[in-house]
This record gives structure tokens, sequence and C-alpha cells, in this order.
């Protein structure tokens, strides 16, 4: 056994852990373990990779590595323990960042190593060597800016409607296309200024795709970029020989862009037509249709309606995140389940910014998983609920996805609130959703609309009861 | 714009032997937030088990007779009788079954009076009109019946047992015409434990006649899909095949179920009396087309006889009257679908829009003047270029993209990656090979791990990946040493930035998981 073995075999371990950490993932029950498997896998990666590369180098090397780990995990545990949970979407995008940051510079240092430092590899290997290093970059420059405009658009730091640049596919393809005749000549020449152009490419077209999406997109855009920054981590496995960075790259990048899938399909539209950006922008909205009169309803009756229900079914929305309301919610909860009635939630698969979200939310507010429900779990319930309180959403309870074959969105499937007995809809005003359609829903007969602050109004409510 | 509410008058049937009510407890309510003033004749729900407490308590006003008929609308099950048709008020509106294909000369005398009548049996096969179509919650029902008659009468269990005392073989049902009576028959029997089998011309429902638990006997003759959903007339050729069928089938079932009807015409033949003859004795036939002439020779509508083989063959015409309840109570639900439709601005005043094809469609007799036949509706359920679920079970939607990429063009995807892969790894040094591998595995293990995760841990997981995709810090810790000062600071800022990831991923992930409970 010499150290290079040792290290081989820790690295197969650590992969495994890896791979039973993502499965232990999959079940609330099994959880909490997989994140042990997740983190005892990264402490023997990187206790093989501090000793490998403490053998190889000096003591200034490790002393450096030590100070960076420090201060980062320093940073690191410190974010993850203030962060609000309705700001979670920020916090995942920026870590992905920072992935793709990552990836860049094991890129260069790659590149520098090579050609600077003067290691000697034979011809062919190479050729493969400058490849890696230009894909490995380009990726991990894609997800940095990528993923840096997804933060700044779900911090709200700038706006989250879609860029729409001229011709923004064009300039799409033209960045891929780019891309791959600057791999070749790096390939057949390699120098600095070269990797200096390919680098800006990639971000600039990092940027221009996640900022011509627009801010209901967002899951996907989330989940995509996770991809991405496994690829990242892959793509600098191979430049650096490493199965375990290929193995967990792979492992990241296949989940994340499943995961995109799935948020995809939630909204029944096709990756290619989310990459491309603009939805709703040109479906031109039938603004002058008539729909009729929309009814209000105060706290103190919405709070009577529930008194008098048997089973009551709440659809949050990113506006529930926004207005900070699941507190205020999951009180109103318990006061209702105390009273015996039976309530529940229905997620749909992209209410708010992040697969999963709303969950997360509602679990911060200590609300049992078990009465938070999927939406196809829960649509056929509908027709025997009395009330459902839609609290920030919009374009996921909109009945025009199924009625109106014209409509924009036509074909999502949504949750089927309408056919309850009454539907109470919480929002800040009439304004149309992020998808910019009207929604039918709130002229319905059964629809009852409570205007305002949703945590207030919730309050409200809880106090009346 | 000031009026008094409409009137809607729910009236006793007056048919023998029917046992439904047009409105329930239940649907009142609903009329009521229409708008409407509901008046409910004295007595009418008796035989469904609805008192008429039941039906004030559900904001219904207990009316006689003559104050019923003398409604603005009235509402009905079976068509009226001749005193009934005379005792309906001027510009009043009835909504019943009609049948106005068999029934010229009702729809005659209804058209001898200034009325509109609505026909709920001619609701046009729109996906949008499910909701208001009687004869599929009707024949539901009726299925379901037709199956629990057969039990009744046959003297023996449906499912097979190994018991103590012996073996008890199960029962074979063979169910003739798939339509919505006949699948729901086809699920009772299943579900009780019955062998079933079931023919159909129409070969598109083969699909839902499996996905039921039965077997699809298949005629093997060629016969043109539906184009209105409904079955047509079978060509000769297919006649012959089929009877073979039956003589075949007859002579190995215990129950024949045959549910065969075509729109307009009389029920078509499908088992003669020799057919019947060769049957064992105690099997039963229900014959749910009796009412139109039936499927069976020798039925009787309306009895259940014995035959000298002693095959009991049952011809009820009020299967789904014998489940009073659930009948009126779809029934009901039918109809005040309809009257959502009718009333666009739920004030109490009914409009009828011969715009829109499913009211001109329903529409018999428009204020005296006979509107039968309507103009031909497309329908939704009519299977365009790939076979579509022609039974109204299914919601066809018109709306949305296909579902996934037809077969062909995914076997071709496939087969251009593994091309690519397999140029682009042969052409590759060893070196690279191994890792290819590793990584193409990888993918794959991804996906299937990641591909039951619970929907509400999404956030964690990627939280978690975002943990070990800091992975990249091995790449940096290996380079930190390696090269001169600019890598080392280069692989300074990766250490740490991957090490946000590393750590801050982990502990956020804790801390969400932390934070999920059960009730």
């Amino acid at each position: 056994m010499t150290l290079a073995t040792a290290a081989q075999a820790a690295y197969i371990v650590a992969a495994l852990l890896f791979i039973l950490s993502l499965a232990g993932l999959s079940k609330h029950e099994t959880a909490r373990s997989g994140v042990a498997s997740g983190i005892s896998g990264m402490v023997i990666a990187l206790a093989a990779t501090v000793v490998l590369a403490a053998d190889g180098s000096g003591t200034l090397a490790v002393i450096l590595l030590a100070a960076a780990m420090a201060i980062g995990g320093a940073i690191g545990l410190w974010r993850a323990r203030i962060v609000e949970m309705t700001a979670m979407p920020e916090l995942i995008a920026i870590l992905h960042s920072f992935v793709g940051l990552a990836a860049v510079m094991v890129g260069w240092n790659g590149f520098l190593e090579v050609e600077v430092g003067g290691t000697r590899l034979p011809g062919s290997l190479l050729g493969i060597h400058h490849a890696e290093v230009s894909i490995g970059v380009f990726i991990g420059a894609l997800t940095f800016t990528g993923s840096v405009v997804a933060f700044l658009k779900l911090s709200a730091r700038i706006d989250a409607k879609p860029m729409m640049l001229p011709g923004k596919n064009a300039l799409n393809l033209a960045a891929l296309a780019a891309f791959a005749v600057l791999t070749v000549v790096f390939v057949a020449s390699p120098n600095l200024g070269i990797l200096v152009a390919l680098t800006v490419v990639a971000l600039l077209l990092g940027w221009h795709l996640v900022a011509s999406i627009g801010g209901g997109d967002m899951p996907v855009v989330v989940s995509m970029l996770n991809s991405y920054s496994g690829w990242a981590a892959a793509a600098s496995g191979f430049l650096l020989d490493n199965n375990l960075l290929i193995v967990t790259g792979a492992l990241v990048g296949s989940s994340g862009a499943y995961l995109s899938y799935v948020m995809c399909q939630a909204m029944n539209r096709s990756f290619i037509s989310v990459i491309a950006g603009g939805f709703g922008i040109e479906a031109g909205p039938a603004g002058d249709r008539d729909y009729g009169e929309h009814r209000e309803i105060t706290a103190v009756d919405t709070a009577g309606l529930l008194k008098e229900a048997k089973s009551v079914v709440i659809t949050p929305g990113y506006g529930m995140a926004v207005a900070q309301a699941q507190y205020p919610v999951a009180e109103l909860t318990r006061r209702l389940r105390e009273r015996g009635v039976e309530v529940r939630f229905g997620i749909h698969p992209v209410a708010g910014r992040l697969p999963g979200h709303m969950n997360v939310l509602l679990a911060e507010a200590k609300v049992p998983y078990d009465i938070v429900l999927e939406m196809d779990e829960i649509n056929d319930d509908f027709a025997t609920t009395s009330v459902v309180l839609v609290i920030g959403a919009n374009d996921t309870v909109n009945p025009a996805a199924v009625e109106d074959p014209d409509s924009p969105i036509a074909g999502m499937p949504v949750l089927r609130v309408w056919e309850a007995d009454n539907v109470v809809v919480f929002k800040r005003s009439m304004a149309t959703g992020y998808a910019g359609v009207q929604n039918p829903l709130f002229f319905r007969h059964n629809t009852s609309m409570l205007f305002g602050d949703a945590r207030q109004r919730v309050e409200e409510i809880v106090a009346a009861l | 714009m000031s009026h008094s509410a409409q009137r809607l008058g729910v009236v006793a049937e007056s048919a023998p032997g029917e046992t439904r009510v047009a409105a329930t407890p239940a649907t009142v309510p609903q009329l009521v937030s229409l708008g409407y003033e509901v008046v409910v004749e004295s007595g009418a729900g008796r035989r469904s088990g609805f008192t008429d407490d039941a039906y004030a308590r559900a904001g219904a006003r207990i009316g006689d007779r003559e104050e019923t008929w003398s409604a603005d609308a009235v509402l009905k099950v079976n068509a009226p009788a001749a005193d009934e048709i005379t005792a309906l008020r001027e510009g009043a509106t009835l909504v019943s079954l009609i049948g106005p294909a068999a029934n010229a000369d009702l729809v005659d005398a209804l058209a001898r009076r200034p009325i509109t009548v609505l026909a709920m049996d001619a609701v046009p096969r729109v996906s949008r009109a499910q909701a208001l179509d009687v004869l599929s919650s009707m024949a539901n029902i009726a299925g379901y019946r037709a199956v629990i008659e057969a039990a009744h009468a046959f003297g023996r269990l449906f499912t097979g047992q190994v018991t103590a005392a012996g073996k008890v073989p199960p029962a074979k049902v063979l169910v003739a015409g798939a339509g919505v009576a006949g699948l729901a028959a086809i699920a009772t029997a299943a579900s009780l434990g019955a062998i079933v089998r079931a023919t159909d011309p129409r070969p598109e429902v083969a699909e839902q006649v499996r996905s039921l638990g039965a077997e699809f006997l298949d005629v093997g003759v060629a016969q043109e899909s539906s184009a209105d959903g409904y079955a047509r007339q079978t060509s000769r050729d297919y006649d012959r095949r089929a009877a073979e069928l039956y003589a075949e089938q007859a002579a190995d079932v215990d129950i024949v179920i045959t549910t065969a009807l075509i729109p307009g015409r009389p029920a078509p033949r499908l088992l003669t009396s020799e057919h019947v003859a060769r049957m064992r004795p105690g099997s039963v036939v229900v014959d749910m087309a009796a009412a139109q002439g039936g499927n069976v020779e020798g039925t009787r509508p309306g009895e259940a006889v014995v035959t000298e083989n002693g095959v009991t063959i049952i011809g009820y015409t009020d299967l789904a009257g014998r489940l009073p309840a659930q009948a009126s109570q779809l029934y009901g639900t039918n109809v005040v679908n309809l009257m959502k439709l009718l009333t666009p601005g739920e004030d109490g005043r009914l409009v009828l829009d011969f715009d829109d094809v499913v009211q001109r469609a329903m529409t018999v007799v428009r204020d005296g003047e006979k509107t039968w036949p309507p103009p031909p509706v497309p329908v939704s359920a009519a299977p365009a270029p790939t076979p579509v679920a022609a039974d109204r079970g299914t919601a066809p939607s018109s709306a949305g993209r296909p579902p996934s990429p037809p077969g062909r063009r995914r076997h071709l995807v496939t087969a251009a990656v593994a091309a690519a892969l397999f140029v682009l790894t042969a052409f590759s040094p060893n070196a690279l090979i191994e890792h290819v591998t590793v990584f193409v595995l990888s993918i794959v293990i991804g996906y299937y791990v990641i591909g039951n995760v619970h929907h509400a841990l999404h956030t964690p997981l990627m939280s978690i990946t975002n943990a070990i995709s800091g992975i990249i810090v091995v790449g940096a810790l290996l380079q930190i040493g390696q090269g001169g000062t600019v890598v080392a600071v280069l692989s300074f800022v990766a250490i740490l930035l991957a090490s946000v990831n590393i750590v801050g991923g982990f502990a956020v992930t804790r801390r969400m998981l932390g934070m999920f409970t059960r009730s």
C-alpha cells in the first residue's frame, strides 16, 4: 500500500458514501442518516487528500490550505446558522456560484501547471488535457455568472423580469459556437489570451442565460444551476485524473438535471422553452375579456368560514414566503386542528422559488410534514373540501390552465382549488401573476378575495378564532 | 336591473317503478347558490330515501304537485306523460330525459306547447360536457348493479377459493360492450374475484379493458375506429366472426353481461337462443339493453326469465334506479352542472345560449319550436391520429403538448447518443476511457438514486448536493503546492470557496431536516 493507493481507496469509499447520502435524502426517515453518510464521505475524502497534498508540498502550502479551509468553513457555518428559510433559494444559488468559480480556478491552475509550470505530458494526452481545461473553465464560468444572476434576482437586488435582448437565442448559439472554435484553437496552440477569451465568453453566456429567464421559472433555473455545478466538478475530475470528482460531479449533475425535469413537467413546458426564456411576454394575455366581478371578504368572515368548515386545504405560494406568513399560518393550522378541523396543505411542485421551498418554510414553522401533500395527492380531494385558503399563489391555482386551451398556461397541471365549496384568496391586489395571465378563479362565485399583507391577514384570522 | 329569482320545481316521478328524483338534499343548496328558489314536490324523494324534511333543511320549499309543475323550470328524471306536458306553464323550461331520437311523437307533443325542453340524454360528447352527461353517470351505476343482480341470481361464489372443504373455482364473466356500463361491470366483477373477459367492436378500448384486470377478446376483424366515441353498426364480416366467438364463450362462461347499444337504433342481437342453450344450467345472462329490444334472444324487458336449460336471463330496465339514492345524487349533480351552464350570471335567471354547442345539442324544443335534431358536433372523444381512449371516463384534453415523444423518436435519440459515445470513446486514449466509464455509470446511478425522492425533500437534497459538489476542493488541495504563486493564490481562493460550500451545505441541510416533524 502506498500513499497514492490508500488515497484512491479512500476516494472509492467516499464516493459510495455520497451515493448513500443522496439515496438517504429521498425519504424523511432516512434523511438524517443520509446527511451523516455525506459528512463521513467528505471527511474521508478530505483527510486522504490533505495527507496526499501535505506529502508532496512544503509547509507553507499546508498552512495555506489549512487556513483556507478554516476560513471557508467558518463562513459556511456562519451563513448556514443565520440564513432565513425564506432566503434558502438565494443561499443555494450563491453556493452554486462558488463551485463554479472554484472550477474555473482549478481549470486555470491546470493550464498554468502544465504550460507555465512545465509539467510534461505525452502528445495525445496533452491535447486532451487542453480540451479538458477549456471545457472545465467554460462550465465553471457559466455556472458562476448564472448563479450570481440567479442570486441577485432571488434576493431582489436586480429586477426579476426576463431581460429581453434582441435575438437572444442567436446570441446563446453564437456563444456556444465561439466556445467550440476557441476550444479547437486552444488545443492546437494553447496560450493565455485564448483561455481568457474563452472564460469571458462563458461568463457572458452564463449571465445572459439566467438574466433572460423570469422569476417564476426560478425553481427550474436553480436546479439547472445545481446540475451545472455538478458537471463543473466532473469536468475538473477529468482534468485532474480524479475519479472521486468525476463520480461526485456526475451524481450531482444528473440529480440536478432530474430535478429540473420534474420542475419542467410541473409547468408543462420543455426544458428548451425555459432556457429560451421570456415566458408570458410573447403570449400577450387577452386583457379585454370580461371576467365579471370579484367579491371581497374580511378576515373576521374568513374566520367564521373556517369555524364552520370540516376540512380546510391551504395552498401556499411564493407570496407566503414574501410576506413571511408561514408562522401565523402554522399557528392557524394548530388552532383549527385543535378544533377538530382537518387541515392539510397542497403544494404545487413549482410553488416558491426553489424545488421544495414551501415544504421547508412550513417545516420551519413546525407544520407536521405528514399533512403537507403534493399536488397529485390532494387534487382529487378538493371537491370534498369546505374551505381552501390560497395564500400568495396565483398561476398554480389558475383554472384557465385546464379550461381555456388558448391560455398561455394551458395544459400546465394546477391545483384544482375551485372545486372546493369556498375559496379564499389572499392577495395584495388584483394584479396578474408571474405569467401575466388573468386568473378566472378570482371571479368564481365560490371565491372571495382577502386583500392585504398575507401575514397580517392570517394573524387577524387567528385572533378572530 | 332588478328581478325576482326564478323558481325551479323538482317534481315527483310518475312512471311506474321509477325510484329516482332530479334533485337531492345535497344538490339543492347548489341550485340555491345559483340564485334560484327551489320547490320540491312533497314526497318526491321518498323512494330515494330523501325526506321532505331533509329537502327543507337543505333550503328548498316543499310544495304540492300543482305548484312544482307551474315553476319557471321543472327538473325531472323521466320524460313527462301527456297530462304532465299540459301542466307546464307557458314559457316554462323542462329538464328531463327525453330520448328524442327514439321518441319522435313525444318531441312533437312537447313542441305543441310554448315551452323549452332540454334533454339530459342528448348531451354531446365533448369533454367540457362530461359533467352533465347523464347517460354516463347512469350507465356507470347500472353496470355495477348488473353484476350485483347476476351475483344474486348465480348460485355460486364469484371468487375462487381453496378451502378445507375443497376447491371453489372462480366464476367466469363475459362482458359484451366496453362502454361506461361495460367498464363498470368489468371493474365490479373483477373486484368480486371473477375471471372477466370483454369484447367490443372498437379496438381502442382494449387498453381500458386490460387496465381493469380483464382479458380483451379481439374479434379479429378490422373495425374502423369510432369517430364520435360511440360504437356503430358493425360489418357483416365482423358479425359472423363475433357470433362464433360468442358461441365459444357461451359454453365456457358462467355469466354474460351484454351492454351493446347503438345510438338511434334498436340494440344489436349478440346472443341467439342457440348460444343461450349452450350455456350451463345455473348460468346468468344480464341484458342491459333490454329496454332497447335486447342483445339476447328471449329477453323480456323488466323481467328475469329462466330458460328450459336453467339459464336465468335478466332484462331489468331499471338497473340504475335499483340504487336510487346514488342514482338520484349523480343525476342531481348532472342537473346542477347543467344549471350552472344555463345561469352564467348566478342570479337565478336561466339563459339559453344557442351559440354553445352543448346547450344547442340538448335543446329539443325552444319556445314551442322543434329544434331536434341539432347540427352535428365535432367531439373530442374521437381518436385522431393516435388511438386515444374513446370512453368518456377519460378526459381528453385538447390543450397541452403530447405527453412524450413517440417511441420511435426516443429510440433514435438513444441510438444517436450511444453512437456518439462510442465514437468519442473509441478514439480516446486509455486514460480517458477509464474516466468516461466512471462518468457515464455515475450519471446513471445519480438518476436512479434521485428518481424517487420525496417532493418535500427537494430543497434539502439540493443543499446536500451543494455540499458534496464542494468536493472540487480536492482539486484545489492537490494543486496548491504544485505551482508558482499564481497557482497558490488561485488554489487558496478555490479552497476557501469550496469549504464555504461543504460546511455551509451540510450545516444548512442538517438545520432544515431538524425542522421536519411528524404530527
